[in-house]
């Protein structure tokens, strides 16, 4: 008897170890397998990256794992939403949070107004780093007085106009970037092409997705957008958010609009379908193009924005404070936005480099895309972020936007006109705080 | 001659560890159930009473007493009313064909079948898929422009519906997914209930020359009367919470950029389950998101009571 005790505890002795190991291993989250290694001269450290979206990142993991054999990078990526609002819960509980997290330009001053919750970068040195980058892009990842370095840019959402040249020519509209470029320098020609396109009835296409990108880009090449200076909402008393909003909906009124929400799962079809003959592009929306419109290859190309330049997202990364590899962790960020990374990073991802000294390299300057029909990406956006004009962004950014969304959403959907529309997103705007 | 003492205080003291046992061990049993519920059901609804009378948020430390202000702004906020709107029409719409179409399934599975054992496991299918896979797939058939129900329905002349977009069609949708869920879970139950009902008085109404919708009506109902009412309850208190499903569908039919957890942009199919998770988990608003949750439980409190109440006019036994 006792011996067949014996021959089952083994067994079970050891798969209750196992299960134990297992459990340490997942459950913490932030990642701290050290302790096995510490034996070894190099700790083995685990780094957890939490990102929503393809970052383009990848690859140079692999590249620091051959410089770093002791690090090894996990990466975590959620939906945009979901992403950014785990981050607020896992700061506010101080657990869960990844060593390095991405955080996009509506969230920004939501993290920088906690500088508590996060690593001051300049601890580890990279303060040395505010040379290479755009000023307003550095400002952005600064705790609020300005004396902590919280955040390092990786991309600049400078922005261009991407359209269908095959559904153009059927509309017969021109299909060269520059006489295209040339139909619209404002937003009114830009809805004008619009009826033109309309008028032709090209079947199952309309001329642009949704009106809620279009939004925001007109938002951002205002001087001011949804806050002042001083972080108080002014979506009431902002003419050019209420311009932006009537332009908005003149594209819906006029039937241009193939209603479909970014981001959602039916858009992504109708990159597939070609739905819309039109996507407001910001450096990393060419990204997604190439990835959701696979077989459209050589049928998209760029043209200049209409209404003047601005910017339209980007990035920073971040360490939390309840990060157990702080010095890593800043070591890899240091490495993910450097100059040469950034720039190999465009290439393969199309997010644009926040640092100004590649704009004008040349392997930059020549770049260009077969999927964008040769499109010269790299002069197009460079010269979008050269003439880039700043703009404050408060700290509830994305829920501004969410809420204006749903107006905008209301009105396509034929429930409100854009009066009752916009009466209703300023009560909710006053319910924001 | 020493192990008589010896053996009455043995026999005493194993007739106290027997009332011990008798009086104590039930207690026992049961506590681990209770001290679960303790913890994960009673502390946490005493807990939020508590954080509803505070303004309480995750970002601040800082929790301040305000007493039954919380309450007081639900009360005039009318995307609550909105929301309970929208769980009470997707209630009935999901509740009641449900119970019908499973009564109805129940009674023709307990006749004699081929396969019968095939057919009753089949049912249960539904049930055990996973909430996100049938949302995703329903929202797909669901699509407005490349969505298989759309498809069918331009055979005969529809124009393309905006499912999601309308409150009446999006709650359709809605009851739709919940129903293919839950219905033949239901029919089951009631198939168990069908079961215990004797076979005699079948034969004599045939014999009398009942039709077999008389049959169900005049005989299996009244006889199932017990399992009607726990059914109604327990679907009535299921379908108050729905939750998922409004989120997911707002999530994959797009809206994603006005945050799936508004359920539409008009709020059209925001259920009170959604609603609270809204105020406490995108907007951290805890206080508030507490007060709702306890504003919930009185309706399903209330929307189960009457329903209680409704379905004991079912007349039981036979007459």
């Amino acid at each position: 008897m006792a011996s067949r005790y014996r021959r089952l505890a083994v067994p079970l002795i050891t798969a209750s170890f196992l299960a134990l190991a297992t459990a340490c291993g997942s459950g913490g989250g932030g990642g701290d397998t050290a302790a096995t290694g510490a034996a070894q001269p190099a700790e083995k450290v685990k780094l957890t990256v939490g990102l929503f979206g393809d970052f383009g990142f990848k690859p140079l993991y692999e590249e620091y794992k051959k410089t770093h054999p002791n690090i090894e990078i996990v990466e975590n990526v959620t939906q945009f939403n979901d992403h950014h609002n785990n981050l607020v819960k896992r700061l506010a509980t101080n657990a869960g949070a990844g060593d390095v997290e991405a955080v996009e330009v509506g969230y920004i001053s939501t993290f920088t107004a906690q500088p508590a919750k996060f690593t001051d970068l300049k601890q580890y040195g990279l303060d040395k780093r505010q040379s290479d980058y755009l000023d307003w892009k550095w400002q952005q990842g600064l705790s609020k007085d300005g004396q902590q370095v919280l955040g390092l840019g990786t991309d600049v959402g400078g922005l261009a106009m991407c359209y269908r040249k095959d559904l153009f020519k059927k509309a017969g509209l021109p299909t060269d970037r520059t006489e295209v470029g040339a139909l619209w320098p404002a937003w009114e020609q830009y809805i004008e092409t619009g009826k033109k396109f309309a008028a032709a009835n090209v079947a199952g296409a309309k001329f642009v997705d949704a009106p809620g990108e279009i939004f925001r880009a007109m938002v951002n090449q205002a001087p001011v957008g949804l806050y002042d200076a001083q972080d108080q909402i002014i979506v009431a008393s902002n003419p050019d958010v209420k311009k932006a909003w009537d332009l908005s909906n003149q594209l819906t009124q006029a039937g241009l609009t193939a209603k479909l929400a970014a981001f959602s799962p039916p858009w992504n079809t109708g990159f597939a379908k070609g739905s819309f003959a039109t996507i407001i592009c910001p450096a990393w929306m060419t990204g997604f193009i190439q990835e959701q419109a696979k077989d459209a290859s050589g049928k998209w190309d760029i043209a200049p924005v209409p209404g003047g330049s601005g910017n339209s997202g980007g990035s920073h990364l971040m360490i939390p404070k309840q990060s157990k590899h702080p010095k890593e962790a800043a070591e890899l960020i240091d490495f993910l936005t450097s100059k040469d990374n950034q720039a190999k990073v465009f290439k393969e991802e199309g997010t644009f480099p926040s640092i100004p000294a590649l704009y004008d390299d040349p392997s930059i300057q020549n770049f260009t895309k077969p999927f964008f029909g040769d499109a010269p990406i790299g002069k197009i956006y460079s010269e979008a972020a050269k003439s880039l004009k700043p703009q404050h962004l408060g700290p509830k950014e994305a829920d501004l936007r969410v809420v204006i969304g749903d107006g905008l959403g209301r009105v396509e959907q034929g429930k409100q006109t854009p009066d009752q529309a916009w009466a209703q997103v300023l009560e909710d705007v006053k319910k924001i705080k | 001659m020493t192990s008589l003492p010896l053996a009455v205080s043995r026999r005493r003291r194993r007739g106290v560890r027997h009332t011990l046992d008798m009086r104590v061990s039930p207690y026992a049993y049961v506590a681990p159930f209770f001290l679960l519920f303790c913890a994960f059901g009673l502390f946490p609804l005493i807990y939020t009473a508590w954080v509803s009378l505070h303004e309480w948020t995750l970002l601040s430390d800082e929790h301040a007493f305000v007493g039954l202000d919380n309450f007081s702004t639900l009360l005039a906020d009318g995307y609550f009313w909105n929301a309970t709107f929208n769980t009470l029409s997707i209630g009935v719409l999901s509740t009641v064909p449900q119970l019908l179409l499973a009564i109805w399934l129940g009674h023709l599975l307990n006749r004699r079948l081929r396969l019968q054992t095939l057919f009753r496991i089949s049912l249960l299918l539904p049930n055990v898929t996973s909430v996100v896979a049938v949302v995703v797939i329903f929202s797909q058939l669901f699509g407005r422009d490349f969505g298989m129900i759309n498809w069918v329905l331009s055979w005969f002349g529809a124009g393309s519906i905006d499912w999601a977009a309308g409150t009446a069609t999006s709650h359709i949708a809605l009851s739709t997914m919940i129903m293919w869920r839950w219905t033949g879970y239901n029919a089951l139950i009631f198939l168990a209930a069908m079961q215990a009902v004797p076979r005699e008085l079948y034969e004599a109404a045939t014999i009398d020359g009942a039709s077999n919708f008389t049959q169900l009506r005049k005989i299996t109902i009244p006889m199932i009367r017990p399992t009607i009412i726990f059914v109604v309850i327990v679907s009535t208190i299921g379908a108050m919470q729905i939750i998922a499903e409004p989120l997911l569908f707002g999530a994959s039919t797009g809206g994603a950029g006005g945050g799936a957890a508004s359920g539409g942009p008009d709020r059209q199919f925001q259920t009170l389950a959604l609603f609270v998770y809204e105020q406490g988990f995108t907007k951290f608003d805890f206080g508030y998101a507490s007060a709702a949750s306890w504003l919930m439980f009185l309706v399903v409190v209330v929307v189960a009571g009457i329903n209680y109440l409704l379905s004991r006019r079912v007349k039981g036994g036979l007459t």
